[in-house]
Parts: structure tokens; C-alpha cells; sequence
């Protein structure tokens, strides 16, 4: 039986429109059905062939069952467009509610239901009141259906005509499909109603158990989900409504199968008889094994709600771990699942060949599956003490195949598995501690950090194994970092010695001062604190011992877990969510907790722009870290103060005032020239320059979104330029909102990628998120951000080294536009960006200055400035072994005098 | 709890709607394909993405047959179980139809696509699924007639499988016990898992609305009776039955009584988790010489007595990417390679039973490798046969009798065989 339909949708390509009209219109039946179907497949294309409606509308009246359909069809798509056309169709839909033949009254109140037009509603009452009672159960049941499409559309007309008792009626219908099908529409009216509508005592009870017996599949769905929300009086009655869902369970119909799970599961809530509850689990437990062999699809959904029933009653289950061993060809996503209750079902008692299936697993080649595999063990271990070391020697056998990834992953577990048996498994550190330079994971970089530094006294070469961290300290994203600084500060503790002592400085200054990650300066300055006060206080506080860890993740809270077993076979039970987290009516309100709930990482924040997944910390956070009541180091100013301004930050914190977290030392002073104006970013304002702070350079940056959408996921790259500066970090810049701003200082390092040629100090930037294109921009580098501070020279040093370079490397130029207003001021101004005072003198009426300044990789540079106060007119010479640079200089003394 | 589907998507390889039917007017043609065209260039292949999926407000749950997406799009707490097993049986009836459900079947029959989806689901609400029952008043336009049609009687009575006024020549029942046996053994040689899932697949050509009565050597059902077990009674582990099978009835004293649909369909499925003994046992030594060859020794063993023989053998073996140059002798039956799925396959057209053959192959390999060692696939051997006149699980149809108010005998045909399932054997 095939057709030849696709002949419809090659139409000519101009003058369609008229042409079908005229075809419509037709004086022979035929012709107008062959232009029915074209308009049809026109429709179904998805070209417009709204205009055609009375056209269309002419041919309903018809005695062609086939014809009808296609124009109801057609009225569906276009009623709610043509709504005072719709009008037109309304006789004949009422004529058809009435004709002797079944099927069409049943399409016509059908489709008439479907039409989401008032005025058409409204002349929808009078034939589905007479509808509901026709002789026909075909009838019937489509109109039962009916009554909740009116609901949608118009509640109140569907209470003040008295459709509701009619519905409830029906439940008492001799025919099972009616009935199912106004179980059905009762229960959707209910769930959208607050008044009580459709209440089960149990005489309807008596009614819908005798009905399930006959209906259709379908029907049997719709009662056991209507049913399952009854509460049964006593045990009594809910023994004998279990006696009577039962045999669903035999059913071939996965969908009936899991409703009478989910029903019998209910009622064993009142069920207080022991035998009769262990009865039900043994008859439950091979239905449910059953559904795996069921479509992969189907799995997935059983999968899911297999695993809130064993979470509930773990017995049913316990003994066919087997069954959720993973096929070779399952599709990943039934893997997945599997493995979730592969560790949920694991027992002392079958955990042997369980590890031998997750080793398996773990020599897969789908990645995540590979991952999630590792992790099982690691959860078996921590799971299942008496298996523990077999799980390790499972883990290590893992790691020596050298798979970078199960190697990472390992990793991971292990620091959970040392968390979980302190002082246990200790010897296999050193196998660890082999796979140390393949880590390039945070996670995993973390966990092996933690590892080294809680152990520090048991591996001799702790020291080493931290300082070859400590080299890359900058880059490391900040869940390595905290972990570096923990593991440092332990390990100082343990061993107080030069070497570690080094290292503590090390990492100190470069948490306290080189970072702008909030977290990680007030760690490391608690740290610091603590070390220079009280270092007793300090192994205390930092060499706790911790609180033993539990594998309850993926583990619900109970009160959701019930809440998600009245779901069985819904999409809560597949989501592990209440409906309201996801379900949007569009009439209901649920939409915000919706967005909370999918939306992850939408709000604006610090931490949420931080690459880092906040919630895959490991948990030595918190645990390095007991609560510091009775313990708060009293706020006295001992601690050294190498950079006095920060600490009085670190004291605000004392305080318990609160730190403005995402603008890490904002920089005052003048407004950011702009690099990006909004007429060019598509609303995007950049603003940004190279200034110094604390002896480290920083790329000072304003982002203003002027336009209408959200920004997010910014990220920043310099192309090579003569100093090589670099990012020292990622750009951490929160989502942006529309009419939002956010500043930002980005560290950044020299030397990175330097380019050739000739100096000059052109920056080339880009920046990119994810909503736009990518923005590139040139900004010059000043040199005086790049001036160190250890720039000032001995008067006889300057002498010398004057002396000492030949002429040519001498670079003078004239800038008649600058009028210096006073030496010290000059002098001043200049010390502030580290050119440092040597001497001046007089020559005549002019004044001569000297400074000295060096550029990065220690280039002295010599500055000798002359000028006449008050007159405009200035002389600038430099003396450098670098003379290239010296344009470079100009155009930052320049900019120094001009600002 | 009630939730039902707002639309369901016809769609093609890429995701672009072919048809589609909108019943509650909330989620659109175009937000849906949106959704799914990037689903799928996302994934590359749907295998990947679990089958429910969540975006902006709308659920989607899809299928995949040959190049055609079946997908249900809701926005409520829907019942998914349900509405995924509807989408199967949506293709079920498509097949029915037009033979086969492919992207050119539906162009070619959009027509009764429409009017099939306008009959199968109501306002989201899965209503009516019995093929052939749906053929009698829904016809592609060669079997249409211009007579205006009344649903079917079945489509709500309480037999709503079977219409009534069938008439034959010749009364017959074939009845088939078709029993598949999943196997996995890992790779130190151990049985993991190993069960039998049965299935009982009828053919009715019967007049009428006739009373059938099927007795099985079931142990509880002969142990009820107080019969004593002579021969093999069985314990079936979990049994599904079709819906025209009376469960209430079977419950209470394990009769399997039932009024069957006309034509071809399943009676009953069961399933038993007993051990068995492999029926074939495949053995494999694989002596790797990196960077030159690999050599393959196998030797594959009927378990299963002399008197049945196992037909159409296909042993599938794994051999690594990039092997090539193969040579293969083998004891009986022909090997070829199959480089699409890595593997040799060797096929044996008739393997007697307690019979063991050889096979030995090998396989050059470069003599270049990357540095990063990456991990290999590593499948396992997969075994195909039938044994024909032989069931696992000793399960005899004791009996099934016919009986219909016109009183014409019925003739039963019934057939045993046994067949590989997910075979699998897993590498050293």
C-alpha cells in the first residue's frame, strides 16, 4: 500500500496561488480534491497558503470522508489567523456533529476542539453536550477529550455549562475506552484547577479497576496514573488494590508496566505486613528487569527510574546487579545509566566481578564512559570498606596503562579514597607520584597536590615535587593554585626547613600580590597571618584532621525521592526534578525557578566567570580550614608588610567588612582611553591601557555593554609585540548584562611572545565572547608602565655608566609643545612611573635634570630632561645600551606631560 | 501527573520537519527544529544524546528510524515511558502501511500521514495503535472507496485488536517459539551473564471471534494441577503477554486465554535466567608481533548434543584497525574480512553438534605506530546461529485449543528454535 503523493508538492513554481484558487473552485469534484491535497502539501513545505482560506473552507461540505479531513486539517493550521473567516465554518461543523455517520460527528467535534478561536468555541458547546451523550463510544471518547480541550481554552465556560458533571459521568460508562479517555481529561482539568474536580473515593475506585482490565494500552495508562494518586484507607485496602494492579505488570506495554510500578509502589507505603511487602518485591523485580530489553529509548527512561526504586528499596533489585552490566553495542546513554546503578547495587558480595566490569569499562574508548568508569571505582571504594584495597589495586593497575585521561581520573578518586581511610593506603604514593608530569587537568593537578601535601613527612622529596609545580604558579587555574598554597603551607608545617621555607615565601607573594583572585590572596593572607603569629596555631588550624568523607553523591534527599516516586515514568522521574522545576504552562507561573534551575551560571559574579568548576573543588577546601571560631588570630599588625596597601584590605576583611569581589583593586585616576567605541562593538564599549601596580604590569580594562543582549565567555589574546607582553591569566570578566560595565585588571607577563624587528609600541589586541565577533584593536605600550622599581641608581653609577656608553647610543628630541611648571613637580610626576631623581643643575636660565630608569631585563636607561621654567619648550636625551627604544620613551614622555 | 504531548515532529536525517501534527497549539514547527537540527550537528550522531532533552520549556523525546526522526514535543510532566513506546509503535503502524517508514514513504503518503497521526493521538493523548484495524477505516488512496466508512466496532470495544466477521477457507494457527540466547563472557573466560528471552510469535488465519486456550509445561501451572511433573516442566522467569491475553485470569490460576488479533503478532514473551553452558564456545589466542603481524588461533565448539546442528554459524572477529595483508585457512566453513567493522567474519553454513573447528588467520600490521599509545576498541567476539528444533529452556506448547461459536476445527503448526541474541565473548 504505498501512495503517490509526492506529486503534490511540485507545483508550478509562479502564479501558485491563483492557480490553486481556480483549481479549488473547480466544478469537478476531483480537481478540487487533488487542489486540496496540493494546498496540503503546500501547508505542510511550510509556504503560507493562509489566503486561500475561504477557498478551502468551500470545500468542507463534502461527502468525502478523506476530502473533510483534509480541509478540518487545513482549518486547524489557519483558523487562529483568519479568525472572522473561521466563522464561516462553523455550520458545517455543527451540521457534521450531527450526521449519521460516527466517524464524522467524532472529526467534527474533534477538530473543532483544536480551532483555539472564541468565537468558534462558543458554538462548540451545544454539539459536544450532545456529543458526550451519543450512542456511539466513538463519539464518546473523542468528545471525553474534548471537554479538556475547551478547558484550555476557556475554563469558565466549560464549569458554567456543566461539562465537568457530564465528564464524571462518563467514568460510569459502559464503554472502557470513554472511560479512560475521561480519566483522562478529569485528571489534566484537575491538575490545572485548584478547586477540587476529580476526587477518587472508592466506588470510582471499583469502577476504574474493572475498567482497566478492558481498556486499550493507552487507557490502561491513564488510569494507573490517575490512580496512583489515591491514598488508600488502611492497609486493607491497599493490599487489595495491589491485588488488583498486579497482574499490569505481565503486560507487553512497557508504559503499563512502569505505572503499576509506580502505583504498587505507592500503596506499599501503607502496607505494614513484612511478607506481603517482600512478596511485592520479588514480583516486581523481573518486570523491571524486563524493560531492558526493551528499545534503547525505553531503557533510558527505566534506567532512570530503576534508579529512584533502588534508592527506595534497595531489596527489590539487590540480586540482579548482573543485568546492568553494559552491552557492547548499548548506546551510551543506557551505559551511563547503567554504571550509576551498577555502584548503587554493589554489596560486599558481588563487588568482585563488578570491578572486573568496571576494568573493562575503563579500557573503552568513549571517553566520558572510560571517566565515568574510573569514578565508579573510586565510589565502590569508598562505598564498600572490605573492598577497598581491591578497588586500589584495580586503580593501579589502571594507571599503568598509561592512558592520560584514566590516569587523571585515578588520580581523583584516590584523593577521595585518602580522604575516606586516613593512614591507610599510603604505600601507593609513590606509584602516584611516577605520573606526575602527564597531569594537565586541574581536578586531577589539584588532587595530586593535595596528596603531596597532606603526606609531605612520608615522601622524601615532597619539596621537589611541590617546587616543580610552583614554576608555572601564575598560569595555573585557580583550583591548582589554592591547592599549591595549601599543600606549601602544609608541608612548611611538616618540615620547616630552607628549602620549603623558600618555597612558602614564593608562593606567598605571588597569592598575595600577583593575583587578582580574591579567594586566593585572603587564603594566602590568612595564611601568612597565622604562619608569622602563631605557627602552633597554624599546624593546628591547617594540619587538622579532617572529617571522613561518604559517598553520598547522586544520592536524593528523601523528601524529593518520594516526591519523585509518585512521578514514576513521567519526565520528573527521567529529570531527578520536581514537575514545577521544568514543567512551563504557559498559564502557570513556574517559569523563574525553571530558568534557576537550567540556567546554570547565569547570574553575574566573580566566580562564575572563573573557568574553574567551583563545584568539583576538592573537598580539602574545607577541610585544611575548620571553622575558625575560638581561634581568630587577634587583628594585630604583625604580619610583614611587604605591600602596606593590600594588607589594609586585609584588615577590612578582619573587620568582617566586605570586599567589593569583583572589582579587585579597581584603579583610580583617569578614565580608559577608549580602544573599541560601541558605534564599532556592536554596542560593546572597550576601554584599556597598560598601567603598573606593585611592581607588576597590569592590562587595565573598562567593558561597557550598551547593547541589548547578555554578554558572556570574554576572552583576550595579544598578538607578539617588542616587549612580549602576555595575559598572565584568563580574562576574567562576569556575564554582562545589558546597561552593565565591568572593570577589569588583568596581569599580565613579558617575554611571552615577542616579536621581531624593529621597537615599537604598537599592541595589537583581540577580544572575543561568545555572542559577537571578535574584536581587534591596537593600543600602544607605554614604557613607563614597564619601568621596574628598582630603577634608582648610585650618582656615581649613573656617572659611570653615562661614561661608559659610547655617543651614538645617545638619542635626543625636542618638544616645543611641553612647558614644565616646576622642577619638583617634574620630578614628582616622573618618580611616580619609577624614574628615579639623580641630580639637577643649572644652565643659565635652564634647568637640567637627571634620572634613571630601567626597562625590563634590567636595560638601564639614563634620562638627562632640559627646560626653562614657565616656557614652552623641552629637552629630553636618553643614554641607553638600547637606543631603539628611545622613540619609545619620547612618545611616553609625551603622553606623561600632555596628561 | 497528567501531562500529554503538544506535537509530534516527523523528521529527516538533518532534523528539518517533514510533517508534523500540532496538537495543543504551544511549542512550534520551527522552535522545534531549531532545536533539534542543532541537537544533531552538535552529537553527529543521535546514539549519542539521551533521548529526552530539555530546551527552553519544552521536552523533546525522539526516536530513529532508518532516515526518519520521530520526536514528541511537550511542556508538561508527560508521561515519557508512555509516550516513547507510543512513537515505536507510530513506526510499527507507518510500516504497516507503507511497507517502510523512510523520508520518501511519508512524501509519498503525507495524506494518510495526517490522518493517521488525527486518529493515533488525541490532544496529546496516545488513543489508538492496532494497524490493522486502523487499515480498515484509514486507506491509501489504491484501497480507498468512496463509501463513507463507520469505525470499526474494535476501536473501542474491549477487544479492541481483533475486528469481527473474519472469514477463512482454511482455519490455521502457526505458532512459533523462538528463543534467543544473550551470553556475555568475559575476558578471563567467566559466564557474566547469561539468560534466554523467549517469544511466542503467532500467525492467525482463524474465522470469527475464536476462544484460544494455550497450555504450556509451566511447573507452577502443572504443580497447581497436582500433576505429576513427567518430562521437563519449566519456570518462566517473567512473562509479558500480548493485550489480548487475559492477565486477571492468568493471575489467578495461570491459564493463558485469549481472543488473538488476526495475522502475525506476539502472544507472550518470557525470559529465564538460568545458567546454560554456551551452545557455542569460541577460544581465541591472538599473538601480537607489534609493528609486523598479528596471528590469530581459534577454535570455535558446538555445545549441544550430536542430534541438533546449528545453521547459518557467523563468528565475528575483532582484528585491530589497521591490520591488513590477511591469510586465513579455517577446518571447515569460509572466512572473510570485513574491514568496515574490523573484523573477520567466519561463516559456517551447518555446524553439527559436539564438533570442534579451527580457524587460523594473520594479519600484517604497519611497521610505523603513533607515539601516543591511544586505546583500541576493544570489541568482542560476537557469535550468530540458529538451532533449529531445539530450545534452551525445554519449553513445549503442551496444547492450544481453538474454539469458536461456528465450531470449525483449527489446525496449530508449531515450531521450536533457538537463535544467538547479544552473544558476546569478550578478549583476553
Amino acid at each position: 500500500m504505498s501512495g503517490h503523493d509526492s506529486k503534490y508538492f511540485s507545483t508550478t513554481k509562479k502564479g501558485e496561488i491563483p492557480e490553486l484558487k481556480e483549481e479549488l473552485n473547480s466544478q469537478y469534484k476531483d480537481k478540487r480534491k487533488d487542489a486540496v491535497k496540493k494546498v496540503i502539501a503546500a501547508m505542510t513545505v511550510g509556504k503560507d497558503v493562509s489566503s486561500l482560506f475561504t477557498d478551502v473552507v468551500n470545500c468542507m461540505q463534502t461527502e468525502n470522508l478523506e476530502l473533510k479531513k483534509l480541509v478540518y486539517l487545513y482549518l486547524i493550521n489557519y483558523a487562529k489567523s483568519q479568525p472572522d473567516l473561521a466563522i464561516l465554518a462553523v455550520n458545517t461543523f455543527v451540521k457534521d456533529s450531527q450526521d449519521p455517520n460516527p466517524l464524522i460527528r467524532a472529526l467534527a467535534v474533534r477538530t473543532m476542539g483544536c480551532i483555539r478561536v472564541d468565537k468558534i468555541t462558543e458554538y462548540l458547546c451545544d454539539p459536544l453536550q450532545k456529543c458526550l451523550k451519543d450512542d456511539d463510544p466513538y463519539v464518546r471518547k473523542t468528545a471525553a477529550i474534548c471537554v479538556a480541550k475547551l478547558f484550555d481554552i476557556n475554563a469558565e465556560l466549560v464549569e458554567d455549562r456543566g461539562f465537568l458533571e457530564a465528564l464524571k459521568d462518563l467514568i460510569s460508562d459502559n464503554n472502557p475506552m470513554v472511560v479512560a479517555n475521561a480519566v483522562a481529561a478529569l485528571a489534566e482539568i484537575q491538575e490545572n484547577s485548584t478547586s477540587p474536580i476529580f476526587e477518587i473515593n472508592s466506588t470510582t475506585l471499583t469502577k476504574l479497576l474493572t475498567a482497566l482490565n478492558e481498556c486499550t494500552e493507552w487507557g490502561q495508562v491513564f488510569i494507573l496514573d490517575a490512580l496512583s494518586r489515591y491514598k488508600a484507607a488502611d492497609p486493607r485496602e491497599a493490599e487489595n488494590i495491589v491485588e488488583r494492579v498486579t497482574p499490569r505488570l505481565q503486560h507487553a506495554n512497557c508504559a503499563v508496566v512502569l505505572s503499576a510500578v509506580k502505583m504498587i509502589l505507592q500503596q506499599m507505603e501503607l502496607i505494614t505486613s513484612t511478607d506481603v511487602i517482600r512478596n511485592l518485591c520479588k514480583k516486581m523485580a523481573p518486570p523491571l528487569v524486563t524493560l531492558l530489553s526493551a528499545e534503547p529509548e525505553i531503557q533510558y527512561v527505566a534506567l532512570r527510574n530503576i534508579n529512584l526504586i533502588v534508592q527506595k528499596r534497595p531489596t527489590i533489585l539487590a540480586h540482579e546487579i548482573k543485568v546492568f552490566f553494559c552491552k557492547y553495542n548499548d548506546p551510551i546513554y543506557v551505559k551511563m545509566e547503567k554504571l550509576e546503578i551498577m555502584i548503587k547495587l554493589a554489596s560486599d558480595r558481588n563487588i568482585d566481578q563488578v570491578l572486573l566490569e568496571f576494568k573493562e569499562y575503563a579500557t573503552e574508548v568513549d571517553v566520558d564512559f572510560v571517566r565515568k568508569a574510573v569514578r565508579a571505582i573510586g565510589r565502590c571504594a569508598i562505598k564498600l570498606e572490605r573492598a577497598a584495597e581491591r578497588c586500589i589495586s584495580v586503580l593501579l593497575e589502571l594507571i599503568k596503562i598509561k592512558v592520560n585521561y584514566v590516569v587523571q581520573e585515578a588520580i581523583i578518586v584516590i584523593k577521595d579514597i585518602f580522604r575516606r581511610y586516613p593512614n591507610t593506603y599510603e604505600s601507593i604514593i609513590a606509584t602516584l607520584c611516577e605520573s606526575l608530569d602527564t597531569l594537565d587537568e586541574p581536578e586531577a593537578k589539584a588532587s595530586m597536590i593535595w596528596i603531596i601535601g597532606e603526606y609531605a613527612e612520608r615522601i622524601d622529596n615532597a619539596d621537589e615535587l611541590l617546587e616543580s609545580f610552583l614554576e608555572s604558579f601564575p598560569e595555573e587555574p585557580a583550583q591548582v593554585q589554592l591547592q599549591l598554597l595549601t599543600a606549601t603551607v602544609k608541608l612548611f608545617l611538616k618540615k620547616p626547613t630552607e628549602g620549603p621555607q623558600q618555597m612558602i615565601q614564593v608562593v606567598l607573594n605571588n597569592a598575595t600580590m600577583e593575583t587578582d583572585n580574591p579567594d586566593l590572596r585572603d587564603r594566602a593572607y590568612i595564611y601568612w597571618r597565622l604562619l608569622s603569629t602563631d605557627p602552633e596555631a597554624a599546624k593546628d588550624v591547617v594540619l587538622a584532621e579532617k572529617p571522613v568523607i561518604t559517598d553520598d553523591s547522586n544520592q536524593l534527599d528523601p523528601s524529593l525521592l518520594d516526591e519523585l516516586l509518585t512521578n514514576i515514568s513521567t519526565l520528573s522521574s527521567v529529570y531527578h526534578k520536581p514537575p514545577e522545576a521544568f514543567v512551563t504552562r504557559l498559564k502557570t507561573t513556574a517559569q523563574k525557578t525553571e530558568d534557576e534551575d537550567f540556567a546554570e551560571g547565569s547570574e553575574a559574579g566573580y566566580s562564575s566567570s572563573n573557568p574553574v568548576d567551583s563545584a568539583a573543588s576538592p573537598p580539602a577546601t574545607t577541610g585544611n580550614i575548620p571553622q575558625p571560631a575560638g581561634r581568630q588570630p587577634a587583628p594585630t599588625p604583625a604580619a610583614p608588610a611587604p605591600v602596606p596597601d593590600l594588607l589594609g584590605d586585609l584588615m577590612g576583611l578582619d573587620n568582617a567588612a566586605i570586599v567589593p569581589v569583583d572589582e579587585p583593586a579597581t584603579p583610580s585616576g583617569p578614565p580608559l582611553p577608549v580602544v573599541v567605541p560601541a558605534s564599532t562593538g556592536q554596542g560593546l564599549q572597550i576601554s584599556a591601557q597598560l598601567s603598573r601596580r606593585d611592581g607588576q604590569v597590569f592590562y587595565s580594562m573598562l567593558f561597557e555593554n550598551n547593547s541589548q543582549a547578555v554578554l558572556d565567555g570574554f576572552m583576550i589574546q595579544f598578538n607578539k609585540n617588542t616587549f612580549g607582553l602576555a595575559a598572565a591569566g584568563p580574562l576574567q570578566i562576569p556575564p554582562l548584562h545589558p546597561g552593565t560595565s565591568a572593570r577589569t585588571m588583568l596581569p599580565m607577563v613579558l617575554f611571552q611572545n615577542l616579536s621581531p624587528g624593529p621597537p615599537s609600541s604598537l599592541l595589537q589586541v583581540a577580544v572575543k565572547n561568545n555572542q559577537q565577533p571578535v574584536w581587534y584593536f591596537t593600543d600602544k605600550i607605554i614604557l613607563h608602565a614597564l619601568f621596574g622599581e628598582d630603577g634608582r641608581m648610585e650618582r656615581g653609577t649613573f656617572l659611570e655608566t653615562w661614561r661608559s656608553l659610547p655617543d651614538s647610543n645617545e638619542v635626543q628630541r625636542e618638544f616645543p609643545g611641553i612647558t614644565i611648571t616646576s622642577v619638583e613637580s617634574t620630578i614628582d610626576l616622573l618618580t611616580a612611573f619609577n624614574m628615579f631623581f639623580i641630580a639637577k643643575r643649572k644652565n643659565g636660565n635652564q634647568d637640567v635634570i637627571y634620572l634613571s630608569a630601567k626597562v625590563p631585563r634590567d636595560v638601564p636607561f639614563l634620562i638627562e630632561l632640559t627646560a626653562m621654567v614657565g616656557q614652552p619648550g623641552l629637552k629630553c636625551a636618553v643614554k641607553t645600551p638600547t637606543p631603539e627604544i628611545a622613540p619609545l620613551f619620547f612618545e611616553a614622555i609625551e603622553l606623561l606631560f600632555k596628561a | 501527573m497528567a501531562g500529554a504531548a503538544s506535537a509530534l515532529f516527523l523528521l529527516d536525517i538533518k532534523g528539518r520537519v517533514l510533517v508534523w501534527r500540532d496538537y495543543r497549539g504551544d511549542v512550534t514547527a520551527a522552535q522545534a527544529e531549531r532545536f533539534f537540527t542543532k541537537l544533531i550537528e552538535k552529537e553527529g550522531d543521535s546514539q549519542s544524546n539521551d533521548p529526552v532533552a530539555y530546551d527552553n520549556g519544552v521536552t523533546y523525546m525522539f526516536v530513529q528510524h532508518s532516515n526518519v526522526y520521530l520526536m514528541i514535543a511537550s511542556r508538561q510532566n508527560c508521561n515519557a515511558a508512555s509516550l516513547l513506546f507510543f512513537l515505536h509503535r507510530v513506526v510499527d503502524v507507518f510500516k504497516h502501511y507503507f511497507e517502510e517508514l523512510e523520508e520518501e514513504s511519508l512524501r509519498d503518503n503525507f495524506v494518510v500521514v495526517y490522518e493517521l497521526l488525527d486518529e493515533m493521538m488525541d490532544f496529546g493523548y496516545p488513543q489508538y495503535t492496532e494497524a490493522r484495524i486502523l487499515s480498515e477505516f484509514i486507506k491509501t488512496d489504491a484501497y480507498r472507496m468512496e463509501v463513507t466508512q463507520r469505525p470499526p466496532m474494535a476501536v473501542t470495544n474491549a477487544v479492541s485488536w481483533r475486528s469481527e466477521g473474519l472469514q477463512f477457507k482454511k482455519n490455521e494457527v502457526f505458532l512459533d517459539v523462538i528463543e534467543s540466547v544473550n551470553i556475555l563472557v568475559n575476558s578471563n573466560g567467566q559466564i557474566v551473564r547469561s539468560d534466554v528471552v523467549g517469544a511466542l510469535k503467532m500467525r492467525t488465519y482463524l474465522s470469527g471471534m475464536p476462544e484460544c486456550k494455550l497450555g504450556l509445561n509451566d511447573r507452577v501451572l502443572l504443580e497447581a494441577q497436582g500433576r505429576a511433573t513427567k518430562g521437563k516442566a519449566i519456570d518462566l522467569e517473567d512473562i509479558k503477554f500480548h493485550q489480548c491475553v487475559r492477565l486477571a485470569r492468568f493471575e489467578n490460576d495461570r491459564t493463558i486465554s485469549f481472543i488473538p488479533p488476526d495475522g502475525s503478532f506476539d502472544l507472550m514473551t518470557y525470559r529465564l535466567s538460568t545458567q546454560v553452558k554456551p551452545l557455542i564456545w569460541v577460544e581465541a589466542q591472538i599473538e601480537r608481533h607489534s609493528r609486523s603481524r598479528v596471528e590469530m588461533l581459534v577454535k570455535a565448539r558446538s555445545q549441544f548434543k550430536e542430534r541438533s546442528t546449528a545453521t547459518n554459524v557467523e563468528i565475528e572477529l575483532p582484528v585491530p584497525t589497521d591490520a591488513s595483508n590477511p591469510n586465513v585457512r579455517t577446518s571447515l566453513g569460509s572466512a572473510s574480512y570485513a574491514p568496515e567493522k574490523d573484523a573477520l567474519v567466519w561463516k559456517i553454513k551447518s555446524f553439527p553438534g559436539n564438533k570442534e573447528y579451527m580457524l587460523r588467520a594473520e594479519f600484517h600490521l604497519p611497521s610505523i605506530t603513533a607515539e601516543e599509545a591511544t586505546p583500541e576498541r576493544k570489541a568482542p567476539i560476537r557469535v550468530k546461529f540458529e538451532i533449529p528444533y531445539f530450545t534452551v529452556s525445554g519449553i513445549q506448547v503442551r496444547y492450544l485449543k481453538i474454539i469458536e461459536k461456528s465450531g470449525y476445527q483449527a489446525l496449530p503448526w508449531v515450531r521450536y528454535i533457538t537463535m544467538a541474541g547479544e552473544y558476546e565473548l569478550r578478549l583476553m
